[in-house]
């Protein structure tokens, strides 16, 4: 028997909808069918908590008076975006300043998230309709328009494992890595991870309501680099890194629980982003996703130290188990992002739909059926490059306007 | 008992085999958490001493003796707790096994025994929650 997104929204809103998180689902799956399951459960949740580089919010300062066109923007000694009209910015959450750079974008959205004060310094050339050279003043979330996170790239299909074979530590985004793999680093939610749940993104797309950074958001697009061509493993799950999602919601409302700046030795900031995505239960195809169990999901063990090199496979039952073995020695394993605060958000979700305060939305278009991930492959520059062929250009076409 | 020390080997013990002697006469286990100690110049380790209250005290003297500096380590590494994202960066650069991650509930342990000080954490908590506390 197959559901409806009405049909399930309709219990949602009567409070008799079944949720399970899927780590739930996937103990039920030990005894019961995915046609018994598809029966009985309306939603299951999924969740991840971790550090996603590709995010930023975009906000809105308003204009002061007299008004400025800020072409060179500083958010707490941090620049950022002055690319976008007069006053509005794009925080990255890498953006950070060298002499600083312990604190970065991803700070500056957990402070705006706080409430707390933003020292705010712009610059601009001065035009007739915006005479203002610079401004200098505090702003936050209050006093700022629109104020909302935008995320290129987030919740990652799976994730290789990294280790480091060199002689040296080296510092990355997966952490502290020992030389002569000292250690080994993961960082997805395993059977818990949204995009692991739904492999195909049957029910994950344009317009899918998600809980994001603690309050409410959508998935916007397929994220950056989303990928469809990594090996799918017997149970249909891609090995390693693959497809991605964009998200965006309105920051009023998320929380620092759920979205934390951080800074990593030697490598930058970021942003820790919480995200849940509820997968509806429609048939028995997508209950037997959700069934999937971390000894089935698989992924590979990459080389930091040496070329992002691929040494072995693993899968997430042996990561979870403090170590793996690569090449007949044993590694000790640890995760690099939270699986306490993954559960955490993947109950939250439960029980916001479970008391009818989160309805799923069905998306308005689907994921591409493709994607894969280009290269970039670097060409000679002639001398003067770029900058002399565009301005050349442009200075002969005004001239023949005369 | 254990105890963790910052030793300092002068010039002259180069070539003396002292953490040997130091083993030998004092049936003490020593436990090298960093050493830089190079042939001909003066050289550091930082060392966990482990023997009954007595051995210990006669092997700081041994030590002294030597003209070895001994600087009995009282710091503790302090972590801020409520600020913890439990994402195991800290298990991932702690090799002492003294801070862990892992079932049931996947939430930081800090086990303070078995704590080495050698700092990696402090460096590797992307939320810079650790620190140096003195006794």
């Amino acid at each position: 028997m197959s559901k409806t997104y009405e049909q399930i929204n309709e219990k949602i809103r009567r409070g008799e909808a079944v949720v399970l998180t899927a780590e739930e689902v996937s103990r039920m799956a030990l005894t019961m069918s995915p046609e018994e399951i598809a029966d009985r459960v309306d939603v299951v949740t999924t969740a991840t908590f971790g550090a996603m580089c590709s995010s930023g919010a975009f906000v809105n300062f308003g204009h002061a008076d007299p008004p400025i066109r800020m072409e060179r923007i500083e958010l707490n000694g941090v620049s950022v975006s002055g690319g976008l009209a007069a006053v509005d910015t794009y925080i990255g959450a890498t953006d950070c300043d060298s002499a600083n750079p312990e604190y970065g974008g991803g700070h500056i959205i957990e402070d705006l998230v706080a409430g707390k004060d933003i020292l705010l310094e712009a610059w601009g050339k001065g035009t007739d309709c915006y005479p203002r050279r610079h401004i200098r003043t505090y702003v936050n979330i209050d006093t700022l328009n629109e104020a909302y996170l935008y995320n290129p790239r987030n919740a990652y299909q799976n994730y290789n494992v990294a280790v480091n074979s060199s002689e040296r530590t080296i510092h990355t985004y997966m952490g502290k890595l020992y030389p002569r793999s000292g250690n080994a680093s993961y960082s997805t939610a395993g059977e818990l991870s949204p995009l692991i749940n739904d492999p195909e993104c049957r029910t994950i797309g344009l317009g899918t309501h998600i809980f994001l950074g603690g309050g409410d958001g959508y998935v916007m697009w397929n994220g950056t680099q989303f990928d469809t061509s990594k090996e799918v493993n017997a149970y249909g799950i891609p090995v390693g890194n693959a497809r991605t999602i964009a998200v965006a919601g309105e920051l009023r409302g998320m929380s620092t629980d759920f979205l934390r700046g951080v800074y990593y030795e030697k490598y930058g900031c970021s942003l820790y982003v919480g995200i849940g995505v509820p997968i509806p239960i429609l048939d028995a195809d997508l209950a037997r996703r959700v069934s999937i169990r971390n000894d089935q999901i698989e992924t590979n063990v990459v080389d930091y130290g040496d070329g992002n090199k691929v040494i072995g496979r693993t899968n997430y039952a042996e990561l979870r188990s403090g170590s793996i073995t690569v090449g007949g020695r044993r590694i000790r394993t640890v995760p690099v992002s939270s699986l306490a605060k993954a559960r955490e958000i993947a109950a939250i979700l439960k029980s916001r739909i479970e008391t009818g305060g989160f309805l799923l939305s069905e998306p308005v278009r689907a994921m591409p059926a493709f994607g894969a991930v280009k290269r970039l492959e670097e060409r000679s520059v002639p001398f003067g490059g770029r900058t002399e062929v565009l301005f050349g250009a442009h200075r002969e076409k005004d001239l023949s306007d005369f | 008992m254990k105890r963790k020390y910052m030793l300092s080997f002068p010039e002259s013990t180069g070539d003396k085999p002292v953490v040997c002697e130091l083993v030998r006469r004092y049936d003490i286990c020593v436990n090298i958490i960093q050493a830089s100690i190079s042939p001909a110049m003066a050289g550091t380790m930082l060392a966990e001493l482990d023997a009954c209250a007595e051995e210990l005290t006669q092997a700081v003297e041994f030590l002294a003796g030597r003209g070895v500096g001994v600087e009995l380590l009282t710091d503790k590494i302090a972590l801020r707790e409520d600020g913890c994202l439990q994402c195991g960066n800290c298990v991932l650069a702690c090799f002492s096994g003294a801070l862990t991650i892992g079932a049931p509930d996947w939430k930081l342990a800090f086990d303070r025994d078995r704590c080495v000080l050698c700092r990696a954490c402090i460096t590797a908590c992307p939320r810079g929650l650790f620190g140096i506390s003195a006794e």
